[in-house]
């Protein structure tokens, strides 16, 4: 099993911080992880994207050349990176920031609007947190349970209380 | 013990720190930012000290006197702040004190970039220090190997009384991967150093006469044989202190020679290639000083063609010519200024250039 993703968003939403957990909790469940974030004069704003390779044997290359699952959060993420998922793999778009259609046939697109269900739910800065669920629930990649653990453990001491709405968000997708 | 997922700067900080590292000097530059600023927070914690020096030519220099001392001392940078510590180095060099120093190099001349440059390869193992010495040079490949060189090598350093150079770049810097980390080794106390480093200056009270550190020798016959002492433990190092992973030698049309970041790439690049039916084999220079040519005695008969596979303008290339002693034509695939090639990109550059010598 190999398993390839790319996150992609603008700095500030999140997008890196699913790929890292969906990375550690992949480590959890006993597969060889490797997680390169894009860096560079890039903050809030910004773009910022990260790669992603899971497998269950040591992994020679922590560079892709293409994906199985394309997380975009907002358009220019998308205009740019859309070619690089593989045919028959998948495509998980922010339709709240993206009114625009995916141009490939190819692939499955999965419309996702995060930022609407994570307003709906209070929590505005959760919208990645509504794509995890998503991705969580269509793909399987990792178990609900172990992002679950990753989650409690990211939001611990002071952070606590960001625990219960984020995991609300997580969790939106799961019935 | 369990794996954790570990970034690969804090990575490094925390190696050295497990290895029982007492001071850590380091001025900010990028793509090692994180190396710093964990080692701020978390070697005071461990009993050592941390201290931002105003450049990295102060900083080599504070290093300098805290490993004359006896400390174990831990130093790291990026490229042009290398070239900066280039005289320390030699002065640490000449009056055989030990440290690790880590690059985690970026693209140059110059300031040049931040992003993942190999262009210090003739830095490191040629050095930017007047005068004959030479550095241990170790390259690792991912993070959990990078970890256990920086744990090792101030063992290594201590052994040879010389500084020894671990060699990153930007990309193992900034990923994540799944580290398991060695246990944390105690800080020796100032009241054991004269016994570990009877060199060390310590003060006389703990033990007879005095010990000084000095790199001037006006004499010419007392600096020949200073350098001459010096260069009988480089021939030691060069017997004992050669490092390397080989793929697929035995059987290969195309071999390829890479280092750190370029040889994860040429892994996969091998991959390809063997859709396309070309076989091709890895010759993974661990110690980059001393080199390992006789890797290249494992080479087999089908082997048509030697790759340096370089992000530099091809540095490493010189070093794979001496020890391919014109058995196989050398030729060299590379990018530079911080570009990573895909995996893509070399595979069709390969079988360019093996059709190149065929024809």
């Amino acid at each position: 099993m190999i398993k390839k993703l790319f996150f992609a968003g603008s700095g500030g939403q999140g997008a890196l911080a699913i790929g890292q957990l969906i990375a550690k909790a992949s480590m959890e469940e006993g597969n060889e992880v490797t997680y390169l974030p894009s860096y560079g004069p890039e903050m809030r704003g910004g773009t910022a994207n990260a790669t992603v390779v899971l497998s269950d044997k040591p992994i020679s290359c922590p560079l892709i050349n293409e994906c199985d699952i394309l997380v975009v959060m907002n358009l220019p993420s998308l205009t740019r990176f859309e070619s690089m998922v593989k045919p028959g793999g998948l495509l998980f778009m922010n339709s709240s920031l993206i009114p625009e259609k995916a141009t490939r046939s190819d692939i499955r697109v999965i419309e996702v609007p995060a930022n609407e269900e994570a307003q709906k739910l209070g929590i505005d800065r959760a919208a990645n947190m509504v794509m995890l669920g998503a991705i969580l629930k269509e793909t399987g990649v990792v178990k609900f349970e172990t992002v679950y653990a990753e989650l409690e453990h990211m939001f611990s001491g002071r952070k606590a209380k960001f625990l219960a709405p984020n995991r609300k968000a997580v969790d939106l997708y799961l019935s | 013990m369990s794996k954790i997922l570990m970034k690969g700067n804090e990575a490094f900080g925390e190696a050295a720190i497990r290895a029982g590292v007492k001071c850590y000097f380091g001025y900010p530059i990028t793509p090692q930012n994180e190396v710093p600023e964990y080692m701020s927070h978390e070697l005071p914690k461990a009993g050592g000290a941390f201290l931002q020096a105003e450049s990295e030519l102060a900083a080599v220099n504070m290093a300098f006197g805290a490993a004359a001392s006896g400390g174990r001392v831990f130093i790291s940078t990026s490229s042009p702040g290398l070239a900066l510590m280039q005289e320390g180095l030699g002065f640490i060099c000449s009056t055989e004190v030990p440290l690790v120093a880590l690059n985690v190099s970026r693209g140059g001349p110059g300031v040049g970039g931040i992003q993942p440059g190999q262009a210090d390869y003739i830095q490191v193992t040629r050095g930017g220090y007047n005068g004959d010495a030479k550095i241990p040079v170790f390259a690792p490949a991912g993070i959990q190997e990078c970890v256990d060189l920086i744990y090792e090598c101030f063992d290594i350093a201590e052994k040879y009384r010389n500084p020894v150079m671990i060699l990153a770049d930007a990309m193992m810097g900034q990923m994540m991967e799944p580290v398991e980390l060695p246990p944390k080794k105690e800080i020796t106390p100032v009241a054991e150093i004269p016994k570990v480093k009877p060199w060390a200056i310590t003060g006389t009270g703990q033990h007879e006469g005095r010990n000084v550190i000095y790199s001037l020798r006006m004499q010419p016959d007392v600096l020949e044989q200073h350098v001459e002492k010096m260069f009988e433990k480089y021939a030691r190092a060069e017997q004992e202190l050669v490092r390397y992973n080989t793929v697929g030698l035995e059987d290969a049309e195309v071999v390829f020679v890479a280092f750190g970041t370029m040889s994860r790439l040429c892994a996969e690049t091998m991959e390809i290639l063997a859709e396309r039916g070309v076989k091709a084999g890895l010759i993974r220079p661990i110690s980059l000083w001393p080199f390992p040519e006789k890797a290249f005695d494992e080479i087999g008969s089908k082997t048509k063609l030697v790759i340096s596979t370089e992000l530099s303008m091809g540095q490493m290339i010189y070093d794979v010519k001496v020890a391919a002693k014109n058995r196989w034509p050398v030729k060299l695939i590379h990018r530079t200024g911080g570009i990573v090639p895909s995996s893509i990109e070399i595979a069709d550059k390969a079988e360019a250039l093996l059709k190149e010598v065929q024809a």
